[in-house]
């Protein structure tokens, strides 16, 4: 099969985000993952919930689906559970992921169905003009407030962590190689992933901007230092070798999701692979679940009869 | 008014705390019956409790096929006092109440479980006729009607049994006080020994330390009303029948899914809610399925975090190509309305089972109504199409809940099968299922020559605007076929669009699609009507659970002289008008029946057809609406009652 190339995994789709919105380097970053996992283009599809992120999978060339506002991880779960011959990538915004979705997330968690999940985290509702995410701390006021923000902000990744994801990692959307090394970890690791992508949004968030990552606008120094850095060159790995670290893992997760401000961290937070999958669960039950999933049974022969008999059931309901 | 054709059927009723082992001794009840040849209706009622508060089961055994219950009790069985404190006044003049001999002297206000409402309803009943409020006093009420009353001695029974079985442990012994009780029943309706140890079999086969110990009493049970008690002037004793041959005795819960099962659903979601969840339990029960080709399928059943966590992953299974479904009540379906939405804009075929109950709200959540009609109709935002079908009883059920999926893949939209509790937690005989039913997919495929797609870029049309406002469907992951689905509105490939003229034609497209299904829909499966041939020109209409019910009063009726045409309508949505309209024809008086408050098919009759409602009929107390009650308010509207609205009260 000749190679596809990243042009084959864009679409002509007019493009509508702001001029600079950090959506376009998560955009990017998919693309150059999918085209160098060379996945088969009808064999991924892109799930996605609502906002400016949840236009996504229209931008990308291979099945999109453009769900409800937070209802992304069910939809994208039940696709993935009827076919897990599917390669389903699930991204959505922070709001939708963590405000009106995060029962889903926490359930999502439980499950361990194999997706990767990205949440264009940019702290604002910025399709309907730059409320309060759930990820804006206390008392920060963004400049389409009216007043400074009222509700604490939840931390993402702890949040992942005790919901039971197996994957967690922190990329930047301006750091598109870093990003879409992580995505491809994400959608090689077995089971569900998290990546919690920092964006800024040029319109509505004036706090977090591109320039005050970079480190530019801190008054006390000299030189910009930037605020991210990178776990993984700072000696941390945080794959799960045996059960006996979790423990261990689970404060430094915790740690590394409290730092925030002149130092960021971003990296792969954890992956624990010894968590067996739902699709594992599910052939516990049904031994020929991965052979013979939902979707590639056959339930009619060629006269439209049904190819399931129900006799043993009604025998056991038979009176005499 | 007795519905009692003959001697040979009965009203039987067992109640007791709930945790106590009433629904097993029913069901044993029910199986003993039904091996002895006679058709079977059961209806449970309980609390929203797990222990301790009062549940029944009513069972109605006869020589004729019956899908609907009576008010009143031929034989009231009981183990404890609250059953008799509830329900003696229901057993008609001649009955049987078998009680706790020990428990004659309880004080009424000493049960706890009782509530105040209750409470103050038998004292009244006790003070009017000059009975002292405890047990003795409702007994001597029914024996005044000429009521038969056998106190058993329940404890010294089990000790004796104890003894029999050289097995000190009593407490545990007397967990069979359930199955006692309705072996000292089945002595005294006459009904042979081995039927009733085949049916205990039949429930505890697996727990061997159980049968035994239930056997025993069963016995001791059965011998001793004969040794003890004369029986020879009992009015109701049933004689054996011809062998029910090829019936099963099934619940509607359980034919609904083993429809699904042949039908092909392979993927069901689902968040626990009373009495959805016994559905997917027993689909998951039953997850591995046999197949005519010698090979297995399975179904997936999945438990979501919420309601719209299960019809969102249905929807997502569905566009793999899978027949998928997830089943609810009320409450769920309420938070399901927006994915509903979703679902119809982006053409997936998705079957909703609904299985109403009694709200608003909470409503009371193990109890019954038919009061979501309207609402099915009109779930979700903006306008849609989708199919609601209604399934009048057990059987409907089981061959409705094939058709649904194929409604859903033909019509490429969500459909909703509306149930009840009453169809869902009731158990009846039904004829054998057949398993000779056609799957019909739709416009479907899942091998797309690469030549075939059209849109831009060769991306597959997956909303194509052509003659037919259906168009092919592939599933997600199939090759050469991309496209993209939105909520928003769309191009034929699937991407937004806010254009004026597309909004047009793709709104056209899917609305057109009720029309196509009025069309194709067969007639049976819009409405059906009973007695339309006959020149009766009065004229019933209902919908869903009440049809046993309805039938049987009807029958009752025309016994008497007075013939009544009823219509069943069967499609609430798209409304078959036509259909109902020509089954109206010449109509008299349109009398509307429904278990709900506001008459909520008599508002969608009197919209598409123009036809005033003339009387209604309604009943939303939480009980199921029995034969007795409709044929009552019935007689009362033909003798030119001019009250327009008759509110039924009927159930304990």
């Amino acid at each position: 099969m000749a190679e596809l190339k990243l042009a084959d995994y864009k679409t002509t789709v007019h493009n509508d985000w702001c001029p600079g919105c950090g959506d376009f380097g998560i955009l990017s970053a998919i693309q150059m993952a999918l085209s160098e996992m060379q996945i088969p283009r009808h064999k991924a599809v892109i799930f996605s919930g609502i906002g400016c992120s949840g236009k996504t999978p229209h931008f990308i060339n291979v099945y999109g689906i453009h769900t409800l506002h937070g209802r992304v991880l069910p939809f994208a779960q039940g696709a993935k559970i009827a076919n897990p011959d599917l390669e389903i990538i699930a991204v959505g915004g922070d709001g939708d992921g963590l405000g009106i979705g995060a029962g889903h997330f926490v359930g999502a968690g439980r499950k361990n169905v194999d997706i990767p999940y990205l949440i264009f985290n940019n702290e604002v509702y910025g399709l309907t003009k730059g409320q309060a995410s759930p990820t804006l701390r206390l008392g920060e006021k963004t400049k389409s407030l009216v007043t400074p923000n009222t509700n604490n902000s939840v931390n993402p990744i702890a949040l992942a962590f005790v919901s039971g994801f197996t994957f967690i990692a922190r990329s930047y959307s301006y750091d598109v190689k870093h990003l879409k090394d992580t995505i491809k970890r994400a959608i090689t690791h077995k089971g569900i992933a998290f990546v919690d992508v920092l964006q800024p949004c040029p319109t509505y968030d004036d706090i977090h901007t591109r320039e005050w990552f970079q480190g530019k606008n801190k008054p006390d120094s000299e030189k910009a230092v930037p605020r991210i850095y990178k776990i993984e060159e700072a000696g941390y790995d945080g794959i799960i070798h045996d059960e006996s670290e979790v423990n261990e893992k689970m404060s430094k997760i915790l740690e590394f999701s409290s730092e925030w401000g002149d130092k960021i961290p971003i990296g792969i937070f954890y992956q624990n692979e010894l968590v067996p999958s739902y699709h594992e669960r599910i052939a516990e039950n049904i031994k020929d679940y991965f052979a013979r999933p939902p979707s590639n049974q056959e339930i009619s022969d060629i006269e439209n009869k049904p190819a399931a008999r129900i006799d043993k059931i009604l025998d056991k309901l038979q009176i005499n | 008014m007795s519905f009692l054709a003959n001697a040979n059927s009965i009203s039987w009723l067992i109640g007791g705390p709930q945790g106590s082992g009433v629904d097993s001794a029913a069901n044993i009840f029910a199986k003993t019956c039904a091996k002895e040849g006679f058709h079977i209706f059961g209806k449970r009622e309980f609390y929203s409790n797990i222990k301790g508060e009062h549940s029944y089961f009513t069972i109605r055994i006869s020589e004729k096929a019956v899908s609907s219950q009576l008010e009143e009790i031929n034989m009231l069985v009981s183990f404890d006092s609250e059953t008799v404190f509830r329900h003696a006044d229901k057993v008609s003049p001649g009955g049987i109440i078998i009680y706790d001999s020990s428990l004659a002297e309880t004080v009424l206000d000493e049960v706890p479980s009782i509530d105040f409402q209750a409470n103050k309803r038998i004292g009244k009943l006790l003070e009017d006729s000059g009975q002292p409020l405890n047990l003795s006093g409702m007994l001597e009420l029914a024996k005044a009607r000429g009521c038969i009353v056998y106190g058993l001695p329940y404890y010294e029974m089990i000790e004796a049994v104890a003894k029999n079985l050289n097995d000190p442990k009593l407490s545990k012994l007397s967990r069979a006080v359930n199955v006692m009780a309705i072996s000292a029943s089945i002595s005294l309706l006459g009904i042979k020994k081995d039927m009733l140890i085949s049916a205990i079999q039949e429930v505890f086969g697996s727990k061997p330390k159980l049968l035994s110990s239930n056997i025993e009493a069963a016995e001791y049970a059965y011998s001793y009303i004969g040794t003890k008690f004369d029986t020879k002037n009992i009015k109701y004793k049933i004689t054996p029948k011809d062998v029910l041959k090829d019936y099963v005795l099934i619940s509607g819960s359980q034919a609904a899914a083993i429809g699904k099962i042949l039908g092909g659903c392979r993927f069901q979601t689902y968040y626990p809610i009373t009495p959805a969840s016994d559905e997917s339990e027993f689909l998951e029960s039953n997850q591995i399925i046999d197949q005519v080709d010698g090979k297995n399928g399975s179904v997936v059943v999945v438990q979501t975090e919420d309601e719209i966590a299960a019809i969102t992953m249905a929807i997502g299974a569905s566009l793999t190509g899978v027949r998928t479904a997830t089943a609810t009540s009320g409450p769920g379906f309420s938070l399901m309305a927006e994915a509903l939405g979703w679902a119809g804009m982006n053409e997936v075929p998705l079957v909703v089972t609904m299985y109403q109950r009694a709200g608003p709200s909470t409503g009371l959540p193990t109890r019954h109504e038919q009061s979501d009609l309207l609402f099915a109709i009109n779930a979700g935002h903006g306008d849609f199409p989708k199919i609601v079908l209604a399934s009048g009883d057990i059987e409907e059920a089981f061959y409705d809940s094939i058709k649904v999926f194929n409604f859903a893949e033909i019509y490429q939209l969500p459909v909703i099968h509306l149930l009840d509790k009453a169809i869902s937690s009731s158990i009846q005989t039904c004829k054998r299922f057949s398993n000779d039913l056609k799957i019909e997919r739709g416009k479907f495929k899942s091998v797309i020559d690469k030549n075939q797609s059209e849109g831009t870029a060769g991306h597959f049309q997956r909303f194509k605007l052509e003659d037919s406002p259906i168009s092919m469907r592939v599933p997600i992951g199939t090759e050469n076929a991309i496209f993209w689905n939105t909520g928003d509105e769309h191009t034929e490939e699937g991407h937004i669009s806010e254009d004026p003229e597309n909004r047009n034609k793709m709104m056209d497209k899917r609305m057109k699609k009720l029309d196509l299904a009025l069309e194709k829909i067969a007639e049976n499966d819009k409405a059906i009507c009973y007695d339309f041939e006959s020149d009766s020109k009065n004229v019933v209409i209902s919908w869903g659970s009440t049809k046993g019910a309805i039938l049987e009063a009807l029958e009752k009726l025309s016994e008497e002289g007075s013939k009544l045409r009823f219509i069943q309508v069967r499609l609430l949505h798209p409304f078959p008008t036509e259909t109902v309209k020509k089954f109206l024809t010449d109509a008299k008086l349109v009398i509307d029946v429904e278990m709900n408050y506001s008459s909520q098919l008599g508002s969608l009759v009197q919209q598409n057809t123009g036809r005033e409602i003339d009387y209604k009929i309604v009943k939303y107390n939480g009980r199921p609406m029995s034969t007795t009650e409709i044929y009552i308010a019935l007689k009362r509207i033909l003798s030119g009652n001019n009250e327009r609205r008759i509110i039924l009260d009927g159930g304990t």
